[in-house]
């Protein structure tokens, strides 16, 4: 619907120039710097939409509904690590800072993630102590800013994950603006409160496989060789970042597509930089096949899941688990239509709130505003957050019963058919009603 | 692994560098050796990493990556060479290095002293956090970049893009500095400066350096703040 009232039949919207690009060009020429925001990606990208699972039929044999037992667990870090991660659901909560977060916001992601015995992740800003109490498995990535990076937190964690990269901005570094550097916040990471804080997109102190490898063998050490060590990469050239993660050591990689979310990065970079995480499944699973690593160093992918439908659909093409991050802030309340006074006054509607960097958040999560996240009430977001892992799970295991699978793992790419050309040629998979898989034998 | 006069000797020849990380960790719970010397290290890397116990570590020859790597109280010695991130994201304690360290000396360190008695290449003290860096000779490329708080000192010269991007580490160079980075300029040395540089040269034991032949160099605080007049 136009909201002109004076649009009439001769105005005809240009396709190339609409209305919103018309505005960021406005926006641009006035501010004169590039927009940064939260969330993920907004385009369109083939997804898991355009998958469809293949049901039993005559020549396959479902299992019975919410009854037959269709298993669930999967176990991270058995190649190296002495102590791999047991998760209970292959759907685990992805890195997000306590920064970019509010504390009781990260409490929340840990309440709801150890009730159906999954596990949460660190973030850049280093490992808060209610981040520890509430979680029962937790992941302390290792970035390039090494903020609050501390050899005591790493021997506290029950799994260490080193951040190459992330979806949503490959090769990019990170951002805190001021507004969000608090007390508490720039004790955590060594600056002066208030400024406008980066974080390095290069590590300190390693510059390729080689030096990473040795890197692995040094977390090792110091964890007495007990931890799982995770290797994680924004999607772009991951055939290749997989088998040389693998070859460094890793003993699982973590591939986040480019529709993965982000605290604050520049639009331009959201939206134009990496691989969705359709195709990137196929040349992670690939890559692993390749070396005979496929199962062994376990494969987690993220960017983009929304339902259990893109669970069950990320795992039938190779994955072992998921994580997820916009999906779980916006469980906690992120974007709720309770909100949407609040967001309007800001400039924003709720199912549009993308502000992340800000710090004005009215649902109290992605603000270190105290008033504000005061507002967000722990064990509700964690209750609700746990809800909603329970419905990923029962959706993903409906889909895999649907295809005979006593296992969510047992789900495979050859359940699946495409709806689109690209689709089927991105995820590997025929095109419904065909056995045609465009690009088959093309290079990476 | 024999013991000489209460000292702990261990040959890397012989011992896996598992076995001597593991009993170095160990010490950590409570009582064992205080004083160890590890002998034939030959450029292995990740010697006595992760440690957390009030120990003496002496290394007789060459280390490789990450000697000491996020040491936590011990003193440890390199009598030769070391490798990429010595003593990298330390929290306290002492790391000397007798000769030479490569890039990335002290990178992320939040505490303590690492003291290198040669030189150091590119990236010393990269985006460091608190401790303290004395090197006796001179300094690579890109060094203190992004580098937070803490201080560093070098008695030769600093090769190009001298703090590049850093935040609050007082940097004191005595020598010449090819360049310098983004947002990294001369700032004054004053009493509370002067006196920080005496106390760390007088830490690392260097005598017969002057206080005054050192320049120091901070952050221009331009990059604090996030907008176009500042990008590059």
């Amino acid at each position: 619907m136009h909201p002109s009232s004076t649009w009439h039949p001769g105005l005809r919207e240009s396709a190339l120039f609409d209305r919103r690009t018309i505005a960021e060009i406005q926006r641009a020429a006035r501010e004169g710097i590039y927009d940064i925001r939260g969330f993920g990606a907004k385009r369109h990208v083939p997804h898991f939409d355009d998958l469809l699972f293949l049901g039993a039929s005559v020549s396959r044999y479902p299992l019975e509904g919410y009854r037959e037992r269709c298993g669930t667990d999967v176990t991270l870090g058995s190649r190296f690590a002495s102590r791999p991660l047991e998760l209970k659901i292959p759907v685990t909560i992805a890195g997000m800072s306590f920064g970019a977060l509010s504390g009781p916001a990260k409490e929340a992601l840990g309440r709801g993630a150890s009730e159906v015995g999954t596990s949460t992740t660190t973030g850049d800003g280093g490992m808060t102590p209610e981040e520890r109490g509430h979680s029962d498995q937790l992941v302390y990535q290792v970035l390039p800013s090494r903020y609050g990076m501390n050899p005591d937190d790493l021997r506290r964690a029950d799994a260490i994950e080193v951040v190459v990269g992330q979806g949503a901005k490959p090769g990019g570094g990170g951002m805190l603006l001021g507004h969000k550097i608090s007390d508490r916040v720039a004790q955590m990471r060594d600056l002066p409160k208030g400024i406008d804080q980066r974080s390095a997109c290069r590590h300190p102190d390693w510059t390729g496989p080689d030096d990473l490898e040795i890197k692995i063998q040094e977390l090792r050490e110091i964890t007495d060789w007990q931890k799982p060590i995770y290797v994680k990469v924004g999607a772009t050239r991951t055939y290749y970042d997989v088998q040389l993660a693998v070859k460094a050591g890793a003993d699982v990689v973590v591939v986040d597509g480019m529709q993965g979310g982000t605290a604050a990065t520049q639009d331009v970079f959201i939206e134009h930089v990496g691989i969705p995480t359709l195709p990137a499944i196929p040349l992670a699973v690939q890559a692993l096949q390749e070396l005979d690593m496929h199962r062994k160093v376990q494969l987690i992918v993220s960017g983009g899941i929304r339902s259990g439908a893109d669970v069950a659909k990320a795992i039938a093409l190779g994955a072992d688990a998921v994580a997820i991050g916009v999906a779980a802030l916006i469980a906690l309340g992120d974007n709720a239509p309770e909100h949407d006074d609040a967001y309007r006054e800001i400039g924003s509607a709720a199912g549009y709130y993308d502000d992340y960097q800000a710090g004005r958040d009215p649902a109290g999560i992605s603000t270190q505003d105290p008033d504000l996240a005061a507002r967000f009430d722990p064990v509700k977001g964690g209750r609700k957050l746990a809800n909603y892992l329970r419905v990923l799970t029962l959706e993903a295991q409906t889909l895999a019963r649907a295809c005979g699978k006593s296992h969510l793992h047992n789900l495979e790419p050859e359940d699946l058919v495409a709806l689109t050309v690209e689709a089927a040629a991105m995820a590997r998979v025929p095109l419904a009603g065909t056995t045609w898989i465009p690009g088959q034998n093309g290079g990476y | 692994m024999a013991t000489s006069a209460a000292i702990e000797v261990v040959d890397l020849a012989v011992t896996p560098l598992r076995d001597l990380n593991q009993r170095l960790h160990d010490l950590a719970a409570g009582a064992g050796p205080r004083s160890w010397r590890v002998v034939n290290p030959s450029g292995a890397h990740n010697i006595a990493c992760g440690l957390d116990a009030d120990i003496e570590v002496v290394i007789e020859g060459h280390a490789g990556y990450y000697c000491a790597g996020m040491n936590k109280r011990a003193t440890v010695r390199i009598t030769g060479t070391a490798g990429q991130g010595v003593a990298e994201n330390m929290m306290s304690g002492r790391v000397t290095v007798d000769g030479n360290a490569s890039q990335a000396a002290g990178a992320t360190a939040h505490g303590g002293l690492l003291h290198i008695r040669g030189d150091a290449s590119s990236r010393c003290g990269i985006s460091l956090k608190g401790a303290s860096i004395v090197v006796e000779g001179s300094i690579g490329h890109m060094s203190a970049f992004m580098a937070q708080t803490g201080a560093i000192v070098v008695c030769g010269d600093a090769a190009d893009a001298l703090g590049d991007s850093m935040y609050e580490t007082h940097i004191y160079v005595r020598g010449t500095v090819a360049g310098l980075g983004a947002d990294c300029i001369v700032k004054e040395l004053r009493d509370f400066h002067r006196a920080e540089l005496a106390g760390l040269l007088e830490q690392a034991g260097i005598t017969g350096v002057d206080v005054a032949d050192f320049t120091r160099y901070g952050s221009a605080r331009n990059l604090y703040t996030f907008k176009i007049d500042n990008t590059y």
